[in-house]
């Protein structure tokens, strides 16, 4: 397989993507604003002063809904996406998948905590609710993660192999303990677990925002400094160190930019599967494997695709709402068994 | 260039190498030759810092090898591993130019190396191929590429290893690949080869050295390493020394 598509025309092809793709997430949903509109009340919410028929409407409607949740999608698909590319670098494995170390399954731990725990406990304090979930999601995938590390580790060497199998354990541990307070669980939280393991960017809302935003653009920012590493590191780590790179503190750096991703993007948006998987390995073969495209093009393509996967959550059974993680495992795990067979023929 | 003093080294328990003297000379290949298990890549491994020593010490020009910085080790010091595990489809000029990530010498000089290392590794006909789509000969050939760009141009102060270059190549490549790597030598650079043909060794080496449970058995020119006794008390392995009749250097039947 050689590569396909040259780094400009792709570039500029999910750029004219991610335009259309937050367009329509804008526009559309329960009450379809016009392109128009759109952008005039667009304006209005940066400060120009634009009026017109049912400007302020839509000007509520964008700022109060459209505008965080189409931001939520973009950090969300985006931060996934780099995080596939970092694993699937790490692993030197085009199939890897953030959850593999662990993340995904300790933040969903946190979570099922911070959800059960509510009734259990007779609620958390009034300055602490809003945020317990994303905290105790976020803290629940460091954590995992960390272990996930620490039991690879040894003689200040970073093994991959065990890391991998520490993840399915400890995986297969918090799942057991998401059983746990599932058991315990009454009938409304159980339905609140349910619905955020199957991801949602419905209830965007700004504080829920901020957090993500930041760990994305320093993720954004910081994986592509590692990209040359990254193409070493595909060699092999023992290659890698002779060519000059500290893989130890690379590894480490990439475990991190990982825990942090896609701790915050469970945090913010549930449990949103096979984003992370697929998108790296897609733009992998219309551009190649080398970091230094892979990893901006994944941002983009990421970001883009979720949004389109939560546009057709939010119409396919309008003016009902599909968990967006149904959609995503329904498109996602169809391509990636097709990737397989056709990896195989 | 590169050399080991008392070298020792274990591995679960059971030593390796005990107290190992290697020297790697500018401008000589030096052959390491030794029945599996003797310790040949283990010996690699501790002078190009991957293991580490438990006594004896691995100097690169005169200072001790763990304290050079990462990416000025690498770019005096290359490493081909035996085998590769890369599994994702890099084209070959892209492989052969990691080897130019250690340097700042700009994109078109990079090119240019890259060029230059293919077509001493004979492997220049592989541009614009996939890496995946290559046989296991070829990958071979594109990683030798790969190492002496990292190094290129070579000359004094530089130092290849190579584990066992030749073990997936027919034979016009295995003589292509040595006169590579003896040429590169020639330029100035110190090279370390471990081989298993013994012929191939006698032909390409300056020096060899015979490796038997983790000690130097012999080691020295390679008509003084490449006799009947040695090779008996090492490999077990009844043998006929000849002279080759064209170039005069040993050449070594199996009774």
């Amino acid at each position: 397989m050689t590569v396909v598509v040259r780094p400009r025309p792709l570039f500029v092809a999910l750029g004219l993507l991610l335009a259309l793709a937050i367009w329509l997430s804008l526009a559309l949903g329960p009450v379809s604003l016009p392109l128009g509109d759109t952008v005039r009340a667009g304006l209005r919410l940066l400060g120009m002063p634009l009026s017109g028929d049912g400007l302020a409407r839509a000007e509520l409607i964008l700022g109060q809904i459209r505008v965080p949740r189409t931001l939520l999608g973009l950090a969300v698909g985006g931060v996934l996406a780099l995080s596939g590319v970092a694993m699937q670098g790490l692993f030197r494995n085009p199939l890897a998948d953030p959850g593999l170390v662990g993340v995904s399954s300790g933040a969903a731990l946190g979570a099922a905590f911070a959800i059960v725990g509510a009734s259990l406990f007779g609620g958390w304090p009034a300055w602490l609710a809003p945020y317990v979930l994303s905290l105790s999601a976020f803290g629940g995938g460091l954590g995992v993660t960390w272990l996930v590390y620490r039991v690879g580790r040894r003689d200040g060497q970073t093994s991959v192999a065990t890391m991998l199998l520490a993840g399915i354990a400890l995986t297969a541990l918090a799942g057991a303990a998401i059983g746990l307070f599932t058991y315990l669980a009454d009938d409304a939280t159980l339905r609140t677990l349910t619905f955020w393991n199957l991801g949602s960017l419905n209830g965007a809302s700004y504080p829920r925002l901020w957090p993500l935003l930041l760990v994305t653009a320093a993720v954004a920012v910081w994986l592509p400094r590692r990209a040359t590493a990254l193409n070493a590191l595909l060699l092999g780590e023992s290659e890698a160190r002779h060519l000059g790179f500290d893989i130890e503190r690379i590894k480490r750096e990439l475990v991190f930019c990982t825990a942090l991703g896609v701790g915050a993007a469970v945090a913010a948006a549930g449990m949103i599967g096979f984003i992370g998987l697929v998108v790296p390995h897609l733009v992998r073969l219309l551009v190649g494997p080398d970091h230094r495209v892979l990893l901006p093009a994944s941002l983009l393509a990421g970001a883009a695709l979720l949004l389109l996967a939560d546009l057709l959550a939010r119409l396919l059974l309008a003016p009902a709402e599909l968990p967006i993680g149904i959609v995503t495992a329904l498109i996602g795990a169809p391509f990636f068994l097709f990737l397989l067979v056709r990896g195989r023929a | 260039m590169l050399r080991t003093e008392g070298l020792s080294v274990s591995r679960g328990g059971q030593s390796v190498l005990d107290g190992l003297d290697v020297e790697l000379r500018a401008g000589e290949v030096l052959g390491v030759l030794g029945p599996n298990g003797a310790g040949k890549s283990t010996l690699l491994a501790a002078l190009c810092g991957e293991l580490a020593v438990e006594a004896g010490r691995v100097e690169l020009a005169g200072r001790p090898l763990a304290d050079w910085p990462g990416p000025e080790r690498a770019r005096r010091l290359a490493v081909l591993p035996q085998s590769s595990s890369l599994s994702f489809a890099f084209r070959v000029e892209d492989v052969v130019g990691m080897g130019r990530l250690p340097h700042a010498s700009g994109r078109r000089r990079d090119e240019e190396i890259v060029g230059l290392a293919l077509e001493a590794a004979d492997a220049a006909y592989l541009h614009g191929r996939s890496y995946l789509a290559l046989s296991g000969g070829e990958r071979q050939r594109v990683h030798l590429a790969r190492v002496l760009a990292q190094l290129w141009p070579g000359g004094e102060g530089r130092v290849l290893l190579l584990d066992e270059p030749t073990s997936m190549l027919d034979p016009l490549h295995q003589h292509t690949t040595l006169q590579a790597v003896s040429d590169f030598a020639t330029q100035g650079a110190a090279v370390l080869v471990i081989l298993h043909d013994l012929n191939l060794a006698a032909r390409y080496c300056d020096r060899l050295v015979l490796l038997h449970e983790g000690r130097a058995h012999a080691s020295g020119a390679v008509d003084e390493v490449l006799r009947v006794e040695p090779l008996r008390a090492v490999f077990g392995l009844d043998v006929l020394v000849q002279r080759h009749p064209e170039r005069g250097h040993p050449l070594i039947v199996a009774r």
